[in-house]
C-alpha cells in the first residue's frame, strides 16, 4: 500500500503556501500602553483619560462625542449616539436626546432609549441589579449634576440634571454605553444563591472578560495584565469610522524605556509617551513622531489661604511672567506646548484675557519691587510635587528649571516632594489641611477637556475642598456669577462666550502659575497610515490603515 | 528528627499569623487614599464616603483584618478594586510566571556562581580567583534593572536578536517550551541572575578557601585521596551554609522582582506589585504580599530540614 505521508506532506506544504500569503498580509496594529494594566473594559475605563482612549472610545459609543478628525482645530463635540438634543426652554434641567437608529451593540443586541436608561442607571441607582459601584468614581464625577434617565420612545430618551446645568451634553462624552442584554446573560449564568450585589459584581467581571459595547472594534481576546485584541466591527454604524486594520493588539508596558525598546526591536508599531531622550533615536531609525497641543495644562495650582504669599496678584502675575517657558521647551525636547492660560488662543474658550503670559522677566521684576520683594527680600514660596506620575511628564527637571527661573524675579522656591497618590489625595484635601505641609502651592496636571474640568473646578467657590479640586480656595463673587452664567447658557455659541468671559478673567486673576502643556508625544511605524493626532488626550484608532 | 519538625511546623504556624498582621498593616499604614484606582480626583466627599462604606474601608482596622483573614483562610483574598476580578487567582497566576522566570534565573545564577565561586576558591590569588571574583563583584554591584535595559538595548533594539518584553508571543498563557516562547525568558531570566551569581560566588569563593586551609584537608591528601575525591568533601563541607544562602536567594528570585519585570514587561508577581502600589489597590497587595511571604516561610522551613538532613552536627534545641 502506498504510504500516505508523502501526499500529506504535499498537501500540507501547500496549504502552508496558500495560507501564508493570506496570514502575512493581516494588518495587525500592535500599540504599547504606559497603564500598567488593561484599562477596565467594562464600558466605563479606569487608568485616566489613556482608559477611555483605548479601551472606551475603540470599543464603545456614548450619546456624545469628541471630534478626532482634525489636528489643526479644537476639538469640539459632536453626535454620537445621539442624533440631537435639547434642553427643555420651560425646565432647564429637563434634556431630551433624539437617539441614533439601527444601532446594534457587538452581541447583536439593538441600542435604543432603554440601554440609555439602563447605563444611566448602572452608576447613579444603587437599586438597579446593574449598579456598580467600581464604576461610579470614574463616571459620576465627572457627570456631577446628571440624576437620572427617563425612556420617551424606543429612540427618545429624557435626561434630568440637579441644576440647570449647559455642560451636560460635554460630561456625557464619558458614559459609554455597555449592552444590557449581553450583560443580562451573564448575570443569569451567576449563581442564584449568591446575593444580588455579589451577582452583579460577577457579571460586571465576566462582562469585562467579554464586552459588548457599540464602538468601531470588538473584543476577541482579554488576558489581565498582558494583551487585549481588538477586532473590526464590520457592522459598525458609521462607514467613516469602520476600521480597515485586521487586529489592534493593547499591550501595557509601563516603563518607558522598555516601550521605547519593543518599538525599535519591531515588536510593536506604536508606543505612547515615548522616552524623552530617545526621541532622536526613534526617528533616526524611521519611525514618526507625533504630538499636538494637548488639552493637558501643566501648572502650579497657587493657595488663597491666609498668609499666603500669592494673596498679591503682582506676585500672582510676577510668577507668569517669570518663567522661561522657551527654555523649559528646549530641556524636554520640544515636547511641550507654550501656554497662555489654560485654553490657547484661537479657542473658542479664549476670551483675549487683558493679561499676556509671556516671559518678561524685567516687567515682572518691577511687579515684585511694587509688591515688596527684592533680590534681598525675596518671597518665600513652598511648592508641593511629586517625583513622577499620570500625566505629570518630567515633574523633577521641570520643577527644578522652573525654580531657577523664578530666582531671577526675588522668589526663594522650597520644594515638598511627595509620591504621586499622595499628591493626588492631598489635592482633594486642599492647602488649609495639613496634608498641605505648609506648601502654598501644589503642581498637579489636569485635562482641560470640558469646562468643569478645565476651570470651574478650580475657580467657584462651591468647589472648594472637599467637594472638589478648587485646593488653593480661590474664588468670589464675580467668578461665580460667571460660572453660573456658562452653566445656564444652552445655546452652544452663547455657552463658548460665556466660557470666554470666565476664561479671560482667570488669567488676568492668575490664580495658577502656567508654565507647560503636555503634547502627548507618541511614536509610531511609518507603515500605519492615517494617523490624526487631534488637540486633544483622545486619538481614534478606527480610520487608520496599515501598509 | 520527627520531634525537630514537628516543632518546626509549629513555629512556622504563629510565624503566618504575624505575617499575615504584618502585610495588612503595613498596607494600611501607608499614606494615600485605597479608592485612589476609582475615584478620581475632582469626586466629590460625598462620593468618596458612599464608596468607602461600599468597600468596607469604614470598618475599624481590627473589623477588617478579621473579615480579611478569615477569608484568606477559605482562599479568598477578596477583589481586587482597580481591576474588580478575584485577588488569588491573578496572585497564583503570577505566581506561576515569576516561578518560571525565577526557575531559570535560579538555574542560571546557582551554576555560574557556584562555577566562579569553586575556581575562585580553588585558584586563590590566581588570574581566575581575580576574574571569577570580577564577575562576582559586577553581579552584585550593577544595579540589575540597568543591566536589563542594557541587554535589552544590544540584544533587542540593535541587533534584534531576542524580545524585548512580554513573556510569549501571545501572551505568558500559552506558554510552550520552544523557542518562540523560551527566547522571551532569555534576557530577563539572565538578568535576575546576575545578584544571586554575585552573591554565591562571593559566598562559595570564601567557604572554599576557608575549608582548604583547614588541617583535614591534609590529612585527606596525606592519605592520598584524589583531586576529585577532596574536591566532594568541599563540597559537602559548603553545603549547609551555601544551601542557606541559596534558599535566601531563590526565596527572593521567586518573590519577583518588581524592577526586572517591569522592565521586561513579565506578568509575574513583581509586575503585580508594582501595579498594586502605583493603584493603592490593598486588597490585590495584601493579597500578594501574603502569598509571597507564606511562600517565603515554607521555604525556608524546608531549607532547614534540608540542612539538618545534609549536616546532622547541626543541633536543634
Amino acid at each position: 500500500m502506498t504510504q500516505p505521508y508523502p501526499v500529506l506532506g504535499l498537501l500540507t506544504l501547500a496549504a502552508a503556501m496558500l495560507a501564508t500569503p493570506a496570514l502575512a498580509q493581516e494588518k495587525v496594529l500592535r500599540i504599547a500602553m504606559t497603564a500598567a494594566d488593561i484599562p477596565r473594559t467594562l464600558g466605563q475605563p479606569d487608568q485616566g483619560f489613556e482608559g477611555n482612549r483605548f479601551t472606551g472610545i475603540p470599543m464603545y459609543d456614548a450619546l456624545t462625542h469628541w471630534d478626532l478628525s482634525k489636528a489643526d482645530a479644537p476639538s469640539v463635540l459632536i453626535p454620537g449616539l445621539a442624533l440631537s438634543w435639547a434642553v427643555d426652554a420651560k425646565d432647564k434641567t429637563k434634556w431630551v436626546f433624539k437617539l441614533r437608529p439601527d444601532v446594534k451593540f457587538h452581541d447583536g443586541s439593538a441600542f435604543s432609549a432603554d440601554a440609555v436608561v439602563w447605563n444611566v442607571r448602572k452608576v447613579l441607582d444603587k437599586d438597579a441589579p446593574q449598579f456598580d459601584a467600581s464604576q461610579v468614581g470614574v463616571t459620576a464625577s465627572r457627570m456631577p449634576t446628571l440624576r437620572s434617565a427617563r425612556k420617551i420612545d424606543d429612540l427618545t430618551v429624557e435626561l434630568v440634571t440637579s441644576e440647570p446645568d449647559a455642560f451636560l451634553p460635554l460630561n456625557l462624552t464619558n458614559l459609554f454605553m455597555a449592552s444590557p442584554a449581553h450583560w443580562q446573560k451573564k448575570f443569569d449564568a451567576t449563581a442564584a444563591s449568591l446575593p444580588a450585589a455579589d451577582r452583579a459584581r460577577a457579571a460586571w467581571t465576566a462582562f469585562a472578560a467579554d464586552a459588548s459595547g457599540s464602538g468601531p472594534f470588538r473584543m476577541t481576546r482579554f488576558v489581565a495584565r498582558e494583551r487585549l485584541e481588538l477586532a473590526p466591527n464590520k457592522a459598525y454604524w458609521d462607514p467613516k469610522r469602520t476600521p480597515k486594520i485586521d487586529k489592534l493588539v493593547l499591550l501595557p508596558m509601563p516603563e518607558a524605556n522598555a516601550r521605547t525598546a519593543a518599538l525599535l526591536s519591531g515588536q510593536v508599531d506604536w508606543i505612547e509617551a515615548p522616552a524623552p531622550d530617545a526621541a532622536g533615536a526613534i526617528q533616526a531609525r524611521g519611525f514618526k513622531v507625533y504630538f499636538n497641543q494637548q488639552p493637558h495644562v501643566w501648572p502650579w495650582q497657587l493657595s488663597f489661604a491666609e498668609g499666603s504669599p500669592w494673596l498679591d496678584k503682582r506676585v500672582r502675575q510676577a510668577a507668569n511672567l517669570c518663567v522661561d517657558r522657551t527654555g523649559l521647551l528646549k530641556l524636554l525636547g520640544g515636547m511641550m506646548a507654550v501656554p497662555k492660560g489654560t485654553v490657547p488662543p484661537g479657542h473658542p474658550w479664549w476670551g483675549n484675557p487683558k493679561f499676556d503670559i509671556r516671559y518678561d522677566p524685567e516687567a515682572a521684576k518691577k511687579l515684585m519691587a511694587e509688591a515688596g520683594f527684592s533680590a534681598a527680600k525675596p518671597v518665600k514660596v513652598k511648592v508641593q510635587i511629586s517625583a513622577s506620575g499620570s500625566g505629570q511628564m518630567q515633574p523633577l527637571p521641570m520643577n527644578e528649571f522652573v525654580q531657577q527661573s523664578l530666582k531671577g524675579c526675588f522668589f526663594d522656591v522650597q520644594f515638598d516632594v511627595i509620591e504621586w497618590n499622595t499628591l493626588f489625595t492631598n489635592w482633594r484635601k486642599g492647602a488649609k489641611d495639613p496634608s498641605a505641609n505648609g506648601a502654598n502651592a501644589i503642581n498637579v496636571s489636569f485635562a482641560a477637556m470640558d469646562p468643569f474640568f478645565a476651570m470651574v473646578r478650580f475657580v467657584s467657590t462651591k468647589t472648594f475642598p472637599p467637594v472638589s479640586n478648587n485646593w488653593g480656595y480661590f474664588g468670589n463673587a464675580e467668578i461665580d456669577k460667571l460660572v453660573a452664567d456658562a452653566r445656564n447658557a444652552f445655546d452652544d455659541k452663547a455657552r463658548d462666550a460665556a466660557l470666554a468671559k470666565l476664561h479671560a478673567r482667570i488669567v488676568e486673576e492668575a490664580p495658577f502659575v502656567w508654565i507647560a502643556h503636555d503634547v502627548g508625544p507618541r511614536a509610531i511605524a511609518a507603515k500605519v497610515k492615517g494617523v490624526v493626532q487631534p488637540r486633544s488626550w483622545f486619538i481614534d484608532l478606527a480610520p487608520l490603515t496599515i501598509e | 528528627m520527627l520531634a525537630y519538625l514537628l516543632r518546626r511546623i509549629g513555629y512556622a504556624l504563629p510565624i503566618m499569623v504575624g505575617v499575615a498582621l504584618v502585610c495588612f498593616s503595613l498596607v494600611h499604614l501607608a499614606p494615600g487614599d485605597p479608592l485612589v484606582s476609582i475615584l478620581p480626583p475632582d469626586a466629590s466627599a460625598e462620593l468618596a464616603a458612599q464608596l468607602k462604606t461600599l468597600y468596607g474601608f469604614d470598618r475599624s482596622y481590627p473589623e477588617q483584618f478579621v473579615a480579611w483573614s478569615w477569608r484568606a483562610l477559605h482562599g479568598d483574598l477578596g477583589q481586587s478594586i482597580a481591576s474588580g476580578r478575584p485577588v488569588a487567582p491573578e496572585v497564583l497566576t503570577a505566581v506561576g510566571n515569576t516561578l518560571r522566570l525565577a526557575l531559570l534565573a535560579t538555574l542560571i545564577g546557582f551554576a555560574a556562581g557556584g562555577l566562579f565561586g569553586f575556581v575562585a576558591g580553588y585558584f586563590q590569588r590566581s588570574w581566575p580567583d581575580r576574574l571569577a571574583s570580577l564577575l562576582g563583584v559586577l553581579g552584585v554591584s550593577v544595579p540589575h534593572y540597568w543591566l536589563g535595559m542594557v541587554m535589552v538595548i544590544v540584544f533587542s533594539a540593535l541587533l534584534g536578536w531576542l524580545p524585548a518584553t512580554g513573556a510569549g508571543p501571545d501572551g505568558a498563557g500559552n506558554w510552550a517550551w520552544d523557542w518562540a516562547h523560551f527566547q522571551y525568558l532569555v534576557l530577563p531570566a539572565l538578568t535576575m541572575s546576575v545578584i544571586p551569581m554575585g552573591i554565591i560566588a562571593r559566598t562559595l569563593r570564601a567557604l572554599v578557601a576557608e575549608i582548604l586551609a583547614q588541617e583535614f584537608i591534609v590529612g585527606l591528601k596525606a592519605k592520598g585521596l584524589t583531586d576529585l575525591g577532596i574536591f566532594c568533601h568541599v563540597v559537602k563541607n559548603a553545603a549547609p551554609t551555601a544551601l542557606a544562602v541559596m534558599g535566601l536567594q531563590l526565596g527572593y528570585l521567586l518573590g519577583g522582582s518588581i524592577l526586572i519585570e517591569t522592565v521586561f514587561s513579565w506578568p509575574g508577581t513583581g509586575f503585580l506589585l508594582n501595579s498594586a502600589i502605583f493603584q493603592r489597590d490593598l486588597p490585590l497587595l495584601q493579597g500578594t504580599i501574603l502569598v509571597l511571604a507564606l511562600f517565603f516561610v515554607v521555604l525556608n522551613l524546608l531549607v532547614d530540614v534540608l540542612q539538618t538532613l545534609l549536616d546532622p552536627r547541626i543541633a536543634r534545641r
